[in-house]
């Protein structure tokens, strides 16, 4: 059986849930593998339910705002934008392949192309195998070469 | 006020204003004035000298006067119709027969003042009498100042035919000379004598000054700025001299007014699609090849044609072709169904069997009779002889393989119900277009806050449970804005609309969300980070407590602060860590 990647993802209420909900109207297929919580902004997502989500054994984060611009909030979507690379920098830090998170748009209207971001995102992180976070002894005070084995190169 | 003043017209005592012109009392008394040279906007001047009268000052000795421009004095005493009257206006009339060529007016007051057979015309070809009311037209009124009259004679052996020389750069194609001209001698002519109708459509009623239409709400007359003489050069303001009222403003602008509302209704309809891209179908290419509201326009009574549906050279067409989805259901342009074109088709269809004897032809993609009624009257139409044809119009063609069909429009048409290619020979093709979102939807919604989907219509809050509202508060949706519709579905909907707004304005204070964000001022660390992030300014800092604040009605509960406060002193209600933690867990165990 092929490896099945567990991914979480954190919608906007606006535009990426609806969309989702779209795709689903629509009756669009696509792979049951990611989870979603709807979030009022994607500017809500804190930088600390990525970490959480990888420490409870999500495999890929996937985050879903409004297109620039479009905000419902004006500009929520602008601090989601910078903070993600900073978590992306984060996690590379930790041991973690930053292509784990994605940050998309997926406006309302674009059910189809919730479709095709969330079977994209799974096909990749089937690629990228396991996360096995829990296989990483990383302990950034004493950086031990060895320990360092089970680390994705990133 | 003017002084009044009495004089004698006949032997009747007027009173008229002091220094009023003598013609204007005249003609008061009903007495008829002969005149070629006049133009109610032009001050007179003395040039075809028909309005010859006598006139004798405080009992001195009578003279002969043009009426047109003679002052009124106390006390004067005019005849009109004396002999040496009737001899001045027939040398005049003479003078001015002698140098042109037959024409109606000269004859016409020849008649009215019973010498119509003392009169000889000229050998000359031009009708020009030398009235010189198109130059101080041009001059005086228009200000364009390009015509002149030629220095010398008219040499008609090289092909002259006229004594007025027009300057080709300064004329403005305004057409106040050939309004003014008497005997018409002076015309506009469209090149290549063309007897346009339907390109004519768009222009409506042509003058500067003009209702859009009849119907037209308010109904009063717009100046069109870029085709009044007034706006292009200075002059004129006939308009404003002939309106009784005073309701004509040259200096009015365009005013932007700002006023404060709860709701707003949104319910910019749509615009039509332009079928000049679809080459195939020669819109704009072919004569007679028409887009569907072009034919609704000449259909209406008020119309250019009034109502008569004809060609472009004016006569009845006897086929009809009327093309179903121009632009709609084409992957190419809108891939959507336009919903309302069946059904105007189908009237199309009944309105040309009623008005003409004409065939008609409808290529359909499918017949979409989904209204109350409309099935019925899909039925009608084909009781009354339609011809509907199964198949989308590939091409429209000029027929040009035989003569009978000469100047015809071929339709190729493939008829999908028999598997047969079919080519149709008709006189005018109408195109349904697609009803296509306004170009600038999106940038209007983003002013709204409400998002536009791949089509270009706005996104409704939920396609079953909310489809009058939008993800804004306050704002709704009426109309093809929304999604192509018929009238009895926007109405319906702009009832709907208006009704959530009243229920908004009627309880008169706006209930809030419980989704907001809260300050739990005994962890924040004040480090004003929050602050600068809320775009809507709901978080204030207190500057005595050395905390911020969140103003619950302004808050609309993005979160944003919540996930960047360092502190964790941000709760998102409904939202909360703690909640979106244990969904985590909770999906992920």
């Amino acid at each position: 059986m092929s490896f099945e990647p567990r991914i979480l993802g954190f919608l906007c209420n606006w535009c990426s849930y609806t969309g989702a909900d779209l795709a689903g109207t629509a009756r669009m297929k696509y792979p049951p593998n990611m989870r979603g919580i709807r979030v009022m902004c994607s500017g809500r997502v804190d930088p600390g339910f990525i970490f959480d989500a990888f420490r409870n054994g999500a495999d890929g984060v996937l985050i879903c705002g409004c297109h620039p611009g479009d905000c419902h909030y004006a500009e929520g979507n602008y601090k989601c934008a910078r903070r993600i690379p900073l978590t992306q920098r984060m996690l590379k830090d930790l041991g973690i392949d930053p292509k784990r998170l994605r940050l998309e748009w997926v406006s309302a209207s674009e059910g189809q192309r919730f479709q095709e971001v969330v079977t994209e995102f799974t096909e990749q992180l089937r690629e990228l195998g396991p996360l096995k976070l829990h296989d990483i002894n990383f302990d950034p005070a004493h950086p031990d070469p060895e320990s360092l084995e089970g680390v994705e190169h990133a | 006020m003017s002084k009044k003043i009495t004089i004698k017209i006949d032997g009747k005592p007027v009173e008229v204003e002091a220094g009023s012109y003598l013609l204007a009392a005249i003609e008061s008394l009903g007495i008829e004035v002969p005149a070629a040279c006049r133009y109610p906007f032009l001050p007179p001047r003395p040039v075809c000298k028909l309005c010859s009268v006598e006139v004798s000052l405080s009992g001195g000795e009578a003279k002969i006067v043009e009426s047109c421009s003679y002052e009124c004095v106390e006390g004067m005493d005019v005849r009109t119709n004396t002999p040496a009257v009737l001899e001045a206006r027939k040398k005049a009339l003479a003078n001015m027969v002698n140098r042109c060529a037959e024409n109606n007016l000269l004859k016409d007051i020849a008649g009215q003042m019973g010498i119509a057979d003392e009169i000889k015309f000229g050998k000359e070809l031009c009708t020009c009498i030398y009235c010189k009311l198109c130059i101080r037209v041009c001059d005086e009124l228009v200000g364009a100042n390009a015509l002149s009259f030629k220095k010398g004679k008219v040499k008609e052996e090289e092909g002259e035919s006229t004594p007025i020389v027009l300057d080709e750069s300064k004329c403005i194609l305004c057409g106040a000379c050939a309004e003014v001209c008497p005997t018409n001698h002076l015309r506009i002519e469209e090149e290549h004598d063309r007897k346009l109708v339907h390109h004519d459509m768009e222009l409506g009623p042509n003058s500067a000054i003009s209702l859009s239409f009849r119907q037209a709400v308010p109904n009063v007359p717009r100046i069109h700025a870029e085709d009044c003489i007034h706006f292009r050069l200075g002059g004129c303001r006939v308009c404003s001299e002939v309106c009784p009222k005073d309701c004509i403003h040259y200096d009015d602008q365009d005013v932007i007014e700002e006023f404060e509302v709860g709701t707003i209704i949104t319910a910019t309809g749509f615009q039509d699609f332009d079928p000049t891209p679809m080459k195939q179908y020669g819109y704009g290419k072919l004569p007679n090849v028409i887009s569907a509201l072009e034919f609704e326009k000449m259909n209406n009574a008020a119309s250019p044609t009034n109502g008569r549906i004809v060609l472009e050279d004016g006569t009845e067409p006897r086929a009809i072709a009327i093309l179903h989805c121009i632009g709609s259901r084409d992957e190419n342009y809108h891939p959507y169904c336009s919903r309302v074109c069946c059904m105007y088709a189908a009237k199309f269809a009944h309105l040309v069997k009623e008005k003409t004897t004409a065939e008609v032809y409808q290529c359909y993609i499918d017949m979409r009779c989904f209204g109350k009624g409309y099935e019925e009257f899909y039925k009608r139409i084909l009781d009354e002889g339609v011809t509907v044809i199964r198949g989308k119009a590939a091409e429209v063609i000029p027929a040009r393989y035989h003569r009978e069909e000469e100047g015809k429009l071929l339709v190729c048409v493939e008829d999908t119900l028999i598997s047969k290619f079919r080519e149709i020979p008709v006189d005018m093709v109408v195109l349904c277009t697609a009803l296509e979102a306004h170009d600038n939807a999106s940038e209007f919604g983003r002013k709204l806050n409400i998002s536009t989907g791949a089509d270009g219509w706005f996104i409704e809050a939920h396609p079953k449970l909310g489809p009058v509202s939008t993800t804004t508060d306050g704002v709704f949706l009426a109309g093809v804005c929304q999604s192509p519709k018929d009238i009895p579905d926007t109405v319906a909907q702009a009832g709907a609309a208006a009704a959530q707004a009243m229920k908004l304005m009627n309880v008169g204070e706006v209930q809030m969300d419980g989704a907001y964000a809260e300050i739990h001022q005994e962890f924040c660390s004040g480090c004003k980070i929050c602050n600068g992030l809320c775009p809507y300014n709901a978080i204030t800092f207190e500057e005595d407590k050395k905390v911020s604040y969140v103003n619950p009605a302004l808050c609309k509960a993005c979160g944003t602060c919540v996930a960047a406060c360092p502190s964790g002193a941000i709760e998102a209600r409904h939202f909360t860590d703690e909640q979106i933690y244990a969904q985590i867990e909770g999906i992920l165990s």
